[in-house]
């Protein structure tokens, strides 16, 4: 299948601030591709430098087979995104927004559609000031498909949003995927780029350090069990690091925590350990193999931190 | 131009909706009047015209201030970056800007026309086509004028800052508040240079009458060359991003705009008339009668040895 989206090599600098350093990948017609990290990492600058919003210092950028920052209109007729700043007039109204994006593009979706689909159809009358923070992302995103794009840009769809409404939008974007469109999203929840995203490239430091699908991504964990554990006295650095089954062990935030291919025999081994050292036990949970753990993997460092 | 059509819709639909906007376009005038009516002590006749003229003069020549400070509004919330990516660029955004503040500024003068009239005891209408056309020209310019500070201030507190100083500019030395000839000589030297001052004497001479729409025609020039000149470089000045702050070579920009207002000053100041019109005008508030009828023939004179009034 054929790319539409390309970067090859991409670089932007901010003064001494290198927020992106050689990022390159492709997002293929109809996928779903997920830009995942922390807070920093370059996501943003390269979803923007794709919208035609920045441009790159270096690296080649294609979208739909044009290149954002020179191809105009033709460009713009063709994309739709959610920004992660921007803002509307407080005193414009729902549908005056919706019906004022669909005429200035040439070809454009029913308003009145987007607004039954999007559950916006009570509010067609408030002012964008009133709206709540998952009211105003459902607008973005209507207005992100007033054109009926063939690519969808959401730069942190869900950020800051419940885990009621941060649902109703991942059921948004499973339409969207469902209808073929081709999406990039970024995002800095694991959740959610394992639940919409085909493909997901993981991005830190302005690079990125693994690309795949996400079972691909996951595998490269070895099917390691994440095991975090509180205790009631600290311990030396990697004084965990050789207890049956633990192939890596770190500390966060005063939490241990440890991969292992053996679980049962880590607990087991972890307890004995703990009563040989008069230290106590004060919470323990398991996880199964995420994203998360390849991050922490390849980078020694939580996904949020 | 359906997109400019689109967004002056929009832009028009918002200001009817903003209550700063009513205050500033219609209170602010209706306050100077009625200051002018507390001084003018029950006296009418041609001093009516006059200051209706200054009163025009003051509302066309506050656009500059409104459009700068939402352009600037709008960048800082970042409203202008979710319109980069539509199919929009600069030149729709700012000549939407220009049209709805027109739009919006006409019933406001038509208003202001009918209660000077009432207020004042006015008895002519002065030339309304010279009016309207200084009015159209005049609001244009200096809508223009205003979108070319929101292109050049980084931040709303430097737009008010630079706002502020050239308002006062406008308002002292143009004549629309402190008339020309009570200013000294070299003062009513400098305001030649200020757009400001052809609006200012025009609708003054329009209002009484003292003109006709040809006489206006070097204010209008004077008018149309700022809009141009201002709305160019501000299409290319413009920023969506609030952060995209404007480079300091783009600076240079802002003397490309004031090479216009340099040679209407310099050939005003050597060969033009319009100080000694406004003198004209000023002495005819003095004489007795009602409005100075049109194409009065002048007498000649230096614009700092202003000449009598025509009888």
């Amino acid at each position: 299948m054929a790319a539409v989206i390309e970067v090859e090599n991409l670089y932007k600098s901010y003064g001494p601030v290198e927020a992106i350093r050689g990022v390159s990948f492709a997002v293929e017609e109809g996928e779903v591709f997920g830009l995942l990290g922390p807070n920093g990492a370059g996501k943003t600058s390269t979803v923007e430098i794709l919208e035609g919003l920045r441009e790159p210092d270096r690296g080649r950028v294609s979208v739909c087979g044009l290149n954002p920052q020179e191809a105009g209109n033709r460009f713009k007729e063709s994309i739709g995104a959610i920004l992660q700043s921007t803002n509307l007039p407080e005193k414009l109204r729902v549908k005056e927004a919706l019906d004022l994006f669909a005429e200035l593009y040439a070809r454009h979706a029913d308003t009145g559609e987007l607004l039954r689909r999007f559950q916006l159809e009570e509010k067609a009358d408030a002012f964008y000031k009133d709206l709540s923070g998952g009211q105003k992302q459902r607008l973005a995103l209507a207005m992100a498909l007033v054109n009926d794009p063939r690519v969808v840009f959401l730069d942190e769809p869900t950020a800051g949003l419940d885990p009621q409404v941060r649902r109703e939008i991942y059921d948004i974007i499973e339409d969207l995927k469902r209808a073929k469109k081709t999406v990039l999203i970024t995002t800095h929840y694991i959740e959610e780029a394992e639940r919409l995203c085909d493909r997901v490239a993981i991005v830190d430091s302005g690079r990125v350090i693994a690309q795949g699908t996400p079972r691909e991504l996951k595998h490269k964990s070895a099917g390691k069990t994440r095991i975090e554990v509180r205790l009631a006295r600290p311990l030396a650095n990697g004084a965990l690091a050789h207890i049956d089954g633990v192939s890596d062990s770190r500390e966060f935030d005063g939490a241990y925590v440890l991969h292992s291919a053996r679980p049962p025999q880590t607990i087991v081994a972890l307890v004995k350990q703990l009563e040989a050292e008069g230290n106590e036990l004060q919470s323990l949970e398991m996880f199964s193999p995420s994203l998360e753990d390849v991050f922490i993997e390849l980078t020694g460092r939580r996904l949020r931190e | 131009m359906s997109a400019t059509w689109t967004l002056t819709k929009v832009r028009v639909l918002l200001a009817m909706r903003n209550r700063m906007f009513f205050f500033f376009s219609l209170m602010m005038p209706m306050i100077f009047l009625f200051i002018s009516i507390i001084f003018l002590r029950g006296r009418t006749g041609p001093i009516g015209n006059y200051i209706l003229g200054d009163l025009l003069t003051v509302t066309v020549m506050g656009s500059f201030w409104g459009l700068s400070v939402q352009l600037v509004t709008f960048r800082e919330q970042g409203i202008l970056r979710r319109f980069r990516l539509a199919p929009v660029g600069a030149g729709p955004m700012l000549a939407s800007s220009i049209l709805s503040n027109y739009v919006m500024a006409l019933p406001t003068l038509v208003f202001e026309v009918l209660v000077c009239r009432w207020a004042l005891h006015i008895q002519a209408w002065g030339n309304p086509l010279a009016l309207f056309l200084l009015i159209t020209f005049g609001s244009a310019a200096f809508s223009s004028f205003g979108l070319i500070i929101a292109s050049v201030t980084n931040t709303m507190q430097e737009t008010q800052i630079i706002n502020q100083l050239i308002w006062m500019g406008f308002l002292f030395l143009s004549g629309a508040t402190i008339p020309l000839l009570g200013l000294p000589d070299w003062v009513r030297r400098i305001s030649l240079f200020l757009p400001a001052t052809y609006l200012a004497t025009g609708l003054q001479s329009s209002a009484m009458g003292s003109i006709t729409w040809g006489g206006v025609l070097t204010d209008a020039i004077g008018l149309t060359v700022t809009l141009l000149v201002t709305f160019e470089i501000s299409r290319r000045l413009f920023r969506w991003e609030a952060e995209a702050k404007v480079a300091p070579r783009a600076k240079l920009w802002i003397v490309a705009a004031m090479v216009p207002f340099f040679l209407f000053g310099t050939y005003e100041n050597l060969y033009g008339d319009l100080l000694n019109r406004a003198a004209v005008d000023f002495r005819t508030l003095f004489s007795t009668g009602t409005v100075a009828p049109a194409q009065q023939p002048l007498q000649s004179a230096s614009p700092s040895e202003p000449r009598q009034p025509a009888p």
